[in-house]
């Protein structure tokens, strides 16, 4: 049971990492109708740049502010020199062209930090760990990300629903034409959202560099998972990608603790072993699938799309 | 004969004196790297038939290439080497495997396509790393190429030869496909799927028949990769690998057969042998390239030859 609640909030924690990326993701779809593959490469710098000042400076906070700043600027950047010709063209070009930047990303990254992973180190203070329940001790700072995680989600939620400029994001998803048309500057909106998304993708990085290993690849490994939350909670829908996002995280890392205890029940321990992993890698894949099968839209579509 | 076959025509007289020349010149090697080309020359002819001509952007699609090797590695994991079987398997999996997965991801368009393709080859790949029977991320070595009777794909020259036969002959299904009624509809379909369905068609069905299609022959491909590797692994699934085949089709030019053969004897060409040899961080120039091309040579390369329009 104590275990149960352990692998749970280790759900909850992956579930809003999830949603870190999501979310910027699912914006910059919704409103700039842009497939970004490189948005994970974000991710991948935010870890990397994370890790590199903490171990330069010394100060875990100084180290995030700076990978966060830096993460934002570079995303900025990148929708500047390439993306912001993509906007207009169909998404066979924005894969590619996107597909493209990965490359490039994921080799610069080799050649700044070399091939092998790094491990993101954490300050003593927050290398504990706390209690949740009585008897239930969690990690420190697990628990921290999801705190942080969920702040940034309410956050969100004000940003879009109770400010100006998320009246302008909601305006530019239904009907940009419109909003530029009454003297909003559209391709600044374009630029600030993609800002924001890059800093989130950031932010998600930054937090998972000490939980896993801060590798080449990382960024795309998290990126297909995001696509399955995506599609799950319906393209363009900040609801969605939150919702997506927590029954991904619950279902991979429950799936992955315990489905081979429990087919080692029914099945002999041998057949167990081999279908468990196997079973638990593709569960996330075989729910999408239910979902797209019941709800082609995702649970929660967006109304205009 | 248009000036577009004339090309490819003589393209595919060059493939066939590969083998000779190489010989002549000491260089060996060269058989081995161009039997890779027509490899992925296949595959990128069979994305071909669903992108360029269907309008269904797939980007899931190294999966199949990934069923046709363990379709052969499998069999000969335990000792069945008839290369026959092993190729009936391959090609008979793959569109089986194509036909669910497009049940699912036909049901959706555009982005949605594009992530739910990506994201079942995805799957796929972590299948194959985590069944640990057939050597799981690190792969199996495949013991011996297939059998197939008299025809002995140990000599590297036959095998050549047998994988250019295959190219032709894909070049000719896909040829004869394109221009049936059923191509025509499919490429009806890419232009105005609405309207399609208003005059009466059930374009679901079409869309599916043809990712079938292109399944299976992706799946050949990839019964001649594994035999040409003699090894599989779960990278043979991995999505760079699609992504990978799909810029050979856009290099080449989609929409077009000899496209995506010259988009692979190009990038593979690329990738395989004059990159590397400049520098060991090739990616770093061959991203950007893809960007470039993306943005200003969006017909390929057979967009460069002139041709007059013959619809």
């Amino acid at each position: 049971m104590l275990l149960v609640l352990e692998q749970a909030l280790n759900g909850v924690q992956f579930g809003v990492t999830l949603f870190l990326m999501a979310a910027g993701l699912t914006l910059v779809f919704g409103i700039m109708n842009l497939v970004n593959l490189a948005h994970g490469a974000l991710y991948m710098l935010g870890a990397y740049l994370a890790a590199t000042f903490y171990q330069r400076t010394g100060s875990f906070f100084t180290a995030l502010a700076l990978a966060l700043v830096v993460t934002l600027v570079i995303g900025i950047l990148v929708e500047l020199v390439a993306l912001r010709t993509l906007y207009e063209r169909d998404h066979l070009d924005q894969v590619l062209a996107t597909f493209g930047l990965i490359l490039f990303f994921n080799e610069m990254v080799a050649i700044v930090w070399g091939r092998a992973a790094i491990y993101a180190k954490l300050p003593a203070w927050l290398s504990g760990h706390i209690q949740v329940l009585p008897g239930i001790r969690y990690p420190l700072y697990r628990a921290l990300v999801i705190v942080v995680g969920l702040l940034v989600a309410v956050l969100l939620w004000l940003l879009v629903n109770r400010t100006r400029l998320g009246m302008l994001i909601r305006a530019g998803a239904s009907n940009r034409t419109m909003v530029s048309a009454l003297g909003v500057n559209i391709r600044l909106l374009y630029t600030l959202v993609f800002g924001l998304g890059a800093a989130l993708a950031g932010l998600a990085g930054l937090m998972a560099g000490p939980i896993y290993a801060v590798q080449i690849g990382m960024g795309e490994e998290i990126l297909i998972q995001v696509f399955v939350v995506i599609v799950i909670g319906g393209i363009g829908s900040i609801k969605g990608a939150l919702v997506g996002a927590l029954v991904v995280g619950m279902v991979d890392t429950l799936g992955r603790a315990f489905l081979r205890p429990t087919l080692a029940t029914v099945l002999s321990p041998s057949a167990a072993d081999s279908a468990g992993p196997a079973l638990a890698s593709v569960l996330i894949y075989i729910l999408m699938a239910a979902v797209l099968f019941f709800r082609p839209q995702g649970l929660f579509p967006a109304a205009s799309r | 004969m248009s000036r577009r076959a004339a090309v490819l025509a003589i393209g595919l007289v060059l493939l066939a004196l590969v083998p000779p020349v190489a010989a002549a010149i000491g260089q060996p090697f060269y058989v081995d790297v161009f039997r890779r080309v027509m490899i992925f020359a296949i595959a990128a002819i069979s994305l071909d038939l669903i992108l360029g001509y269907g309008g269904m952007v797939s980007f899931g699609h190294a999966a199949y290439l990934g069923i046709g090797a363990y379709a052969v590695g499998i069999p000969a994991f335990y000792g069945i080497h008839n290369g026959w079987l092993q190729w009936t398997i391959a090609i008979v999996v793959s569109a089986a495997v194509a036909l669910l997965i497009g049940a699912v991801s036909l049901r959706t368009s555009g982005v949605y396509f594009i992530m739910i393709t990506l994201a079942f080859a995805q799957m796929l790949y972590y299948l194959g790393n985590s069944v640990e029977e057939y050597g799981g991320d690190d792969g199996m070595r495949l013991a011996a190429r297939s059998a197939l009777g008299v025809v002995d794909l140990r000599n590297g020259t036959t095998f050549y030869y047998v994988v250019l036969a295959l190219l032709v002959l894909s070049l000719a299904v896909g040829h004869r496909l394109i221009n049936s009624r059923f191509g025509m509809v499919v490429r009806g379909v890419r232009s105005n799927e609405p309207r399609m369905r208003a005059i009466g068609f059930s374009t679901f069905r079409y869309k599916l028949v043809a990712f079938m299609v292109a399944g299976a022959m992706c799946g050949l491909a990839g019964a001649l990769l594994v035999n040409h590797t003699e090894y599989v692994t779960p990278e043979f699934m991995h999505w760079t690998r699609s992504g990978d085949i799909m810029f050979m089709v856009i290099l080449g030019g989609m929409g077009t057969l000899g496209g995506p053969v010259l988009g692979a004897v190009v990038l593979r060409l690329l990738e395989d042998l004059i990159l590397p040899a400049w520098t060991q961080h090739w990616q770093a120039i061959l991203g950007p390239f893809l960007v470039l091309i993306v943005l200003f040579a969006k017909r390929g390369l057979v967009g460069l030859l002139p041709e007059r329009r013959d619809g």
